[in-house]
């Protein structure tokens, strides 16, 4: 069992932006139930801002305090600064993860990338 | 509000063995090998602890081997076993074994001897058939434990007893789990060598023991003097030792009646929260063993926000909690890996009461709904 410091406790008890954005423009999915995490984050653009955004995570408390920790970096970011945000922003973030729950921030990092690549690929095709 | 059910970890000393144990620090300290008269009080406390353990699993005090805990008296009976075996090659186990039987199985062969992991059907029960064809003239050890540690399943030990007697072979059970709980009778249940701890009875941690039949002969585990049966180098744990034997006479009937209790109230309760399900059997089931899956959230995440409120839990079992894999007893007994991946294990003692459990329904009620609500697999 991972012992976690006090930040990432706060994440994992009060995760930001959880659920579903009910208007969402594109949603990234990584993870496997059979490895145990898996994580979903919903981004709404605007000026090619995130204007909003939000996440659902099946994980340990690792996986749930990153996804927290990603879904607030990447607000309020264009995409093409939230796309440069990797796990070492998230763990910076939150001071520390144990070595075992590095694949949390991995993921955190991966999933906003996936929702900003089916973003402008759901654009190029309405353009 | 707490609620202490992790018991199948370990569990609080009790008063008994604490007081037991006390004059062994500071007044009966001899090495219970010396001659001395401060010596002979200690070893005569030995032999006294040694009759009382004896006849509870009805065994003869000289074939008790004191060790270091559980994972000793397993790795003790299983190596030295075969390390004493001068043609034969082959052991037996079953797929939910202990870590500390698994592993050493696989250490042996490493080392040339071959082992069959005889399957479980889906409440953990060994498949005695299979493990009858398993057995043939090269076996010199079939080893299954008694209760299992995560789902609490009781395996049918008398049989396996019985079948290791026709054939000729040894039958070693790691009763760690089950003593004191599950009435063993070493002799009546042909049992060549059994496994015990202190600390999962509310003993002291750090002491064990092996019963081992008088006629099986064990290599030697650590060399430095001939204590315990002479496979055991060391000065005995003799403050240790007393605080076993003191733990060991406590627990009565009613205990176990209580704990049964107890366990299926909070079972009926839990199994009211929708898409959760039992794990093991509802009958041949520990009487102090609750394991339950919580579909579509993951272990970890319910077992630290339950700790928040004080409760303290397990995913799977205390010793897999470093590895990220679910636990091979949940995967052997066929859960999908997701639903192995939200499994909690919740283990009582008799000073468990009513009030915890109740304590412990009511913050479940309200934490699985919170992280199934996070949850992408949420149906």
């Amino acid at each position: 069992m991972a012992v976690y410091n006090e930040k990432v406790m706060e994440h994992f008890t009060h995760p930001k932006n959880k659920g579903i954005l009910k208007d969402y423009d594109a949603v990234g999915k990584v993870g496997n139930p059979v490895c145990g995490d898996v994580m979903e984050v919903f981004i709404k653009v605007k000026n090619n801002k995130i204007d909003k955004i939000s996440f659902r995570t099946f994980g340990c408390a690792a996986a749930i305090a990153t996804s927290s920790v990603v879904t607030e970096l990447a607000k309020g970011k264009t995409l093409e600064e939230a796309e440069k945000i990797t796990k070492n922003d998230v763990i910076k973030e939150l001071g520390e993860l144990p070595a075992i729950k590095i694949h949390c921030s991995i993921l955190a990092q991966d999933a906003l990338r996936e929702a900003i690549k089916h973003y402008r690929e759901k654009n190029k095709k309405k353009k | 509000m707490k609620a202490y059910l992790d018991n199948s970890s370990t569990t609080r000393v009790c008063t008994e063995a604490i007081r037991a144990m006390l004059p062994f620090f500071s007044k009966k300290y001899g090495n219970a090998s010396s001659l001395h008269q401060k010596g002979q009080e200690a070893s005569e406390a030995l032999i006294r602890a040694r009759q009382t353990l004896a006849k509870i699993i009805r065994a003869e005090p000289e074939e008790i081997i004191f060790t270091s805990g559980g994972s000793e008296a397993n790795n003790l009976a299983i190596k030295e076993l075969a390390f004493a075996q001068k043609e034969k090659k082959q052991l037996i186990t079953s797929k939910i074994e202990h870590p500390s039987v698994l592993e050493t199985c696989q250490f042996l062969e490493k080392m040339g001897f071959k082992v069959t992991y005889i399957n479980v059907d889906k409440e953990g029960i060994i498949d005695l058939k299979e493990l009858e064809k398993a057995i043939n003239k090269d076996t010199f050890l079939v080893t299954i434990m008694h209760a299992n540690n995560e789902i609490g399943t009781v395996q049918p030990i008398k049989e396996i007893g019985a079948m290791c007697k026709k054939h000729n072979v040894i039958f070693h059970t790691d009763a760690v789990q089950s003593f004191t709980k599950v009435p063993i009778d070493v002799k009546e249940m042909n049992i060549g060598m059994a496994s015990f701890s202190a600390h999962k009875i509310h003993g002291p941690k750090g002491v064990g023991m092996l019963y081992k039949r008088k006629d099986i002969k064990l290599g030697k585990l650590i060399h430095g003097g001939h204590q315990e049966k002479d496979v055991r180098a060391g000065t005995e744990n003799v403050a240790g030792i007393i605080g076993f034997v003191a733990a060991a006479e406590q627990m009565t009937q009613e205990d176990t009646d209580k704990m049964t209790e107890l366990r299926d109230y909070f079972i009926d309760e839990v199994l009211k929260i929708p898409n959760t399900q039992l794990n093991g059997s509802r009958t041949k089931r520990l009487c102090n063993n609750i394991s339950i899956s919580f579909n579509y959230i993951e272990g970890e995440s319910l077992l630290l926000r339950l700790d928040q409120k004080g409760i303290c839990v397990s995913t799977g079992s205390a010793c897999t909690s470093q590895s990220l894999e679910p636990s091979h007893v949940l995967l052997a007994i066929g859960l999908p890996h997701e639903t192995a991946h939200g499994t909690i294990r919740f283990s009582l003692s008799k000073y468990t009461t009513k009030e915890e459990l109740v304590y412990t329904i009511k913050q479940l009620k309200e934490i699985v709904p919170e992280l199934r609500e996070l949850s992408p697999l949420t149906k």
